[in-house]
């Protein structure tokens, strides 16, 4: 006997029998549909809306905060940031290239329905060991697919980051965030524009097809298990080009005034947009599937409506503006078709062939899912057994050597030098640098942005791992000499129907939400993406950041790199023997546990400050992140950027291969001309900021007293050619 | 100098003609924007055909922006005399529509390729060159994923005995190997012109070389080549 229909469709007995105390009746097939997709874990957020609540939301900077497409902040003389991210982790598991690519396409358009152009990608990846064919495979199909799509759009490829864990083998992570510009006071949101009663509801784009039907409640709100290709049917097939068109298109209907609201359609396809578009308008829409253009006429009433076929959006257009829409939507080669007109009440009445198909509240499907408090429970210590106290006496310029070839520090060029980084004209610094720095266009300002996430720290610690994805994506815009000014997240977990990961994922919302009230930059808005897992095994829990953040004058941004010799080295903060969850832990000792580095967000906030007073006055010559691989890996990676060797002797008493390689929070390698070392140290003193003068730059070699002496070409050959090499590219 | 008028098309699927009309401006050109449907060069001095995906790359690169309607303008145009110059996309559509030889297929990698490059300039005697120094070298910015020109024996043999080749991927110091291809492309060609030197075509992007903020500046001295062309009305 096979279960019933909800069941197969991934709604719960409880959920249908609120489903059916919401009609008075029985669900027909075709409702049922739409509430299996709309009450999915991907669309109704259930399993972590009570937590995200706990957010910090407000700040004088946000514009629009979390509810919308996007976050919104205030950038200044009337400009507007818009941000957000989104994970596509399970489409890219079954099928990279498609996966990944529809990821870029659908975060682009959640830019476009704020009424932004998008300015910029960034693309947070996790992946298994790239010594198994099959993680070569994703990884190679995945870089491929953001290349494909993001190139080929018109929006260039800036960040992101790409982390390799075991428990990635069986779930890679494909996170995609997306920032646009806009004007403030032309902001697209719900609140801004007030449809009429008769207004129209308006689908342009691509055709409607078979294709990604369930793709949040088959593919996203379950794992993967054995035999998941079957599910490939469920994968969204993109065309970028159609997604060009559809930005101009759209951006042109919002410059000239004409529309009333805008929705794009993604998950959970029509359904979502014409319920949420007809909520939030606070009416009722009667719908007519005839009208939806097909590409297979044979399409049943279920399919139409849950179809996630990519590049499509949704308009609310007052009649008396139909012709104008339609003429621009024609002049850039778009299909239009009006399907629905918003009426008086609360019902989404929906006909095929002139019967009425389904009937429904259409805030039932878009607000009133259920919520759940699932047990949490903590699970026993993952290791407690602290790497800091393990031997070592190996030899430290070897131990750099192989920490900087682990595909983590390694250069990731293979990767973003697919990836168009220049289109549009505004690239300031791009992914070699700790924070991407755009040109706000016609302006001196520059808008920064970073992402991080750190799965090795989660897994020993969600609170504190969550909290460092915070602290280092500030100090990642920071060091780039601008500040921090709120956050977009992707939340990667495993099944949150166990309570471990149910406790992990509280725990990081915790992380999040003390960082985000420390340093000052609240959350405006972001993904929940669960069920990372199969077979029982879940990946690390891993919160990924992304960081916005503002320079007034782009001029002044910091590189990372020494850029000459002849300058003095500091260390900003201190170094304490923390190697829990370290690269050098992982890659050296072998050994994975112990407790990640401690945080004290009053030093990282102090920190910022210094960076941001001392990047104003421009006294940096440098500045970059001390964080994964520890200062080792730090100063190897401004002496490889522009080829400036170092000489250094570490200034604690920790042995050596601890104060090389700990990864102690709130640190920073910068470099100044002598005339400004005295303001340096001033402005550390002035916010109670560690500071040490470790050495100076120049020459071809990088030394550590004591510790390591090798020249720079010989550090930058790991760096540059680890991951080509995994790959079986010869360098 | 009077501020020459310069056409950029824009089809459907274009990137780079907005970037391309900005660093027209920022040079001081007029930039004029040119719809792919329409038959009308609004009297421009020069014309451009941006970088993209014309079209989605369907069919193949170019193929069928060659038969946009405007295209036949820009062809007689082009056989006046006039400069027309077609970069990334542009240079796969000048390619189709035969006013210029060989065409571009995937790069050698199969992957698309973002990066800075060295440009060896091979002749002056074209509109985008005139101000330059055969054998000096020029960085602009590559990003293409079919940059990879080829040509029959005839043709190639033609394109090196004309000297037609107007720049060579090299090294910033003019030597020319295999590193320095980013595409494979046949004899490290980067660009090639029409016997008159007013049709050029190039996979680099002097567009995004003129502001030293966020890139190179390689781009300048050919967009200034292409002003004084683009003024004096025919090519040198």
């Amino acid at each position: 006997m096979t279960d019933p229909l909800h069941l197969q469709l991934g709604l719960t007995d409880d959920e249908f029998d609120r489903i059916v105390e919401t009609l008075g009746r029985e669900p027909n097939r075709t409702e049922l549909a739409m509430y299996s997709v709309m009450w999915s874990e991907h669309c109704s957020y259930k399993s972590s809306k009570i937590h995200l609540r706990t957010l910090p939301t407000e700040g004088s900077a946000v514009l629009v905060g979390p509810g919308q497409d996007a976050g919104a902040i205030d950038i200044g003389d009337g400009d507007a940031a818009v941000f957000k991210m989104e994970s596509h982790s399970h489409p890219s598991a079954i099928e990279p290239y498609q996966g990944a690519a529809t990821g870029v396409g659908g975060i682009v358009r959640d830019i476009i329905s704020m009424g932004a152009r998008p300015i910029a990608l960034l693309d947070p990846l996790m992946f298994g060991p790239l010594t198994e064919a099959r993680n070569r495979w994703l990884f190679e199909g995945v870089v491929a697919g953001i290349g494909g799509y993001g190139n080929c759009i018109g929006v260039p490829t800036v960040g992101g980051e790409v982390r390799f864990a075991d428990a990635h083998s069986a779930n890679p992570c494909v996170n995609v965030m997306c920032v646009g510009f806009a004007n403030a006071d032309e902001l697209v949101t719900g609140n801004s524009l007030t449809p009429h009663v008769g207004s129209l509801i308006v689908l342009y784009g691509a055709a409607t097809g078979r294709d990604g039907i369930g793709g949040v409640s088959v593919l996203a709100s379950a794992t993967l298990e054995d035999g998941a290709e079957a599910s490939r049917p469920s994968v969204q097939i993109g065309d970028p080009f159609a997604e060009k068109l559809l930005i101009e298109a759209s951006l042109e209907l919002i410059d000239r005034g004409l529309l009333e609201g805008l929705q794009d359609l993604g998950g959970a396809g029509i359904t979502c947009a014409l319920s949420e578009s007809a909520a939030r308008a606070g009416m009722g829409a009667d719908v007519d599937l005839d009208a939806v253009p097909l590409r297979e006429a044979d399409m049943e009433p279920f399919e139409i409506l849950t179809s996630e076929s990519q590049e499509r959006m949704l308009a609310i257009v007052h009649p008396d503006r139909l012709a104008d829409v339609r003429s621009v939507c024609e002049r850039w080669g778009l299909h239009t078709a009006v399907i629905a007109t918003l009426v008086d009440g609360a019902t989404l009445t929906i006909r095929r062939g002139g019967d009425v198909v389904a009937e429904v509240p259409a805030r039932s499907l878009a607000d009133d899912g259920p919520v759940y408090d699932r047990p949490r429970a903590e699970p026993a210590a993952v290791d407690p057994a602290d790497p800091a106290l393990l031997p070592f006496d190996g030899d430290l310029g070897d131990a750099l050597l192989a920490v900087l070839a682990s595909p983590a520090i390694a250069s990731k060029r293979w990767v973003w030098r697919q990836y168009d980084r220049v289109v549009q004209g505004n690239t300031v610094a791009g992914p070699d640098s700790d924070g991407a720095v755009i040109r706000v266009p016609g302006t001196l300002k520059g808008v920064v942005v970073a992402s991080d996430g750190n799965g090795r720290y989660g897994r020993l610690d969600p609170f504190l791992g969550a909290a460092h994805a915070v602290a280092e994506a500030a100090r990642n815009v920071a060091v780039t000499g601008a500040r921090p000014l709120a956050i977009t997240n992707c939340l990667n977990f495993g099944n949150p129907e166990r309570s471990e990961v149910m406790w992990q994922f509280a725990e990081a919302i915790r992380g999040i939400r003390e960082a985000c009230e420390a340093l000052g930059t609240p959350v405006t808005g972001g993904n929940v993406s669960f069920y990372n897992e199969s077979g029982g095994s879940a990946i690390d829990p891993t919160p990924v950041i992304g960081m916005l953040g503002l320079l007034p004058d782009y001029r002044l941004r910091v590189p990372n790199a020494f850029p000459a010799a002849g300058l003095a080295i500091y260390l900003l903060g201190e170094t304490a023997p923390e190697l829990g969850g370290s690269e050098f832990a992982d890659v050296v000792l072998g050994e994975a546990g112990g407790m990640p580095p401690a945080l004290d967000l009053s030093i990282e906030r102090a920190l910022i400050e210094v960076l941001v007073e001392a990047a104003s006055e421009a006294i940096l010559a440098s500045a970059h992140d001390c964080s994964d691989g520890g200062l080792a890996v730090a100063l190897a990676e401004c002496a490889i950027g522009a080829g400036h060797g170092f000489a250094v002797s570490l200034p604690t008493d920790l042995p050596s291969h601890i104060a090389l390689f700990s990864e102690s929070a709130s640190r920073v390698v910068a470099s100044v001309t002598p005339a400004d070392e005295e303001r340096l140290v001033e402005l550390a003193a002035a916010h109670a900021v560690p500071i040490a003068r470790i050495g100076e730059t120049g020459g071809p070699r990088a030394v550590i007293e004591h510790a390591i002496d090798l020249t720079v070409a010989r550090l930058a050959d790991p760096w540059e050619h680890a991951i080509p090499r995994l790959l079986g590219e010869a360098v | 100098m009077t501020r020459p008028r310069i056409g950029v098309v824009t089809f459907p699927g274009s990137l780079d003609d907005g970037d391309a009309r900005r660093a027209i401006e920022a040079m001081g050109g007029d930039a004029v924007a040119l719809w792919h449907t329409e038959h009308d060069l609004r009297g421009v001095e020069a014309v451009v055909l941006p970088g993209g995906f014309s079209y989605g790359d369907y069919l193949r690169a170019g193929a069928i922006a060659a038969r946009a309607p405007i295209m036949a303008d820009v062809a007689a145009f082009a056989a006046r005399g006039a400069p027309v110059v077609g970069i990334c996309n542009g240079f796969q559509i000048l390619c189709e529509a035969g006013l210029l030889a060989g065409a571009l297929i995937r790069n050698r990698s199969l992957r698309f390729v973002c990066e800075d490059v060295w440009l060896r300039v091979e002749t002056a005697q074209t509109c985008l060159t005139a101000g330059l120094v055969p054998g000096e070298t020029i960085q602009i910015p590559v990003k293409h994923g079919e940059g990879q020109w080829v040509a029959t024996p005839e043709q190639l043999a033609r394109v090196e005995d004309e000297a037609l080749v107007v720049f060579r991927y090299s090294a910033a110091d003019g030597i020319l190997d295999d590193a320095h291809n980013p595409n494979g492309a046949t004899n490290h060609i980067a660009g090639i012109r029409n016997d008159a030197g007013n049709v050029v075509g190039l996979m680099p992007h002097p567009e995004h070389a003129v502001d030293p903020d966020v890139g190179p500046t390689g781009g300048q001295p050919l967009l200034a080549s292409l002003f004084s062309a683009a003024v004096a009305g025919v090519t040198t």
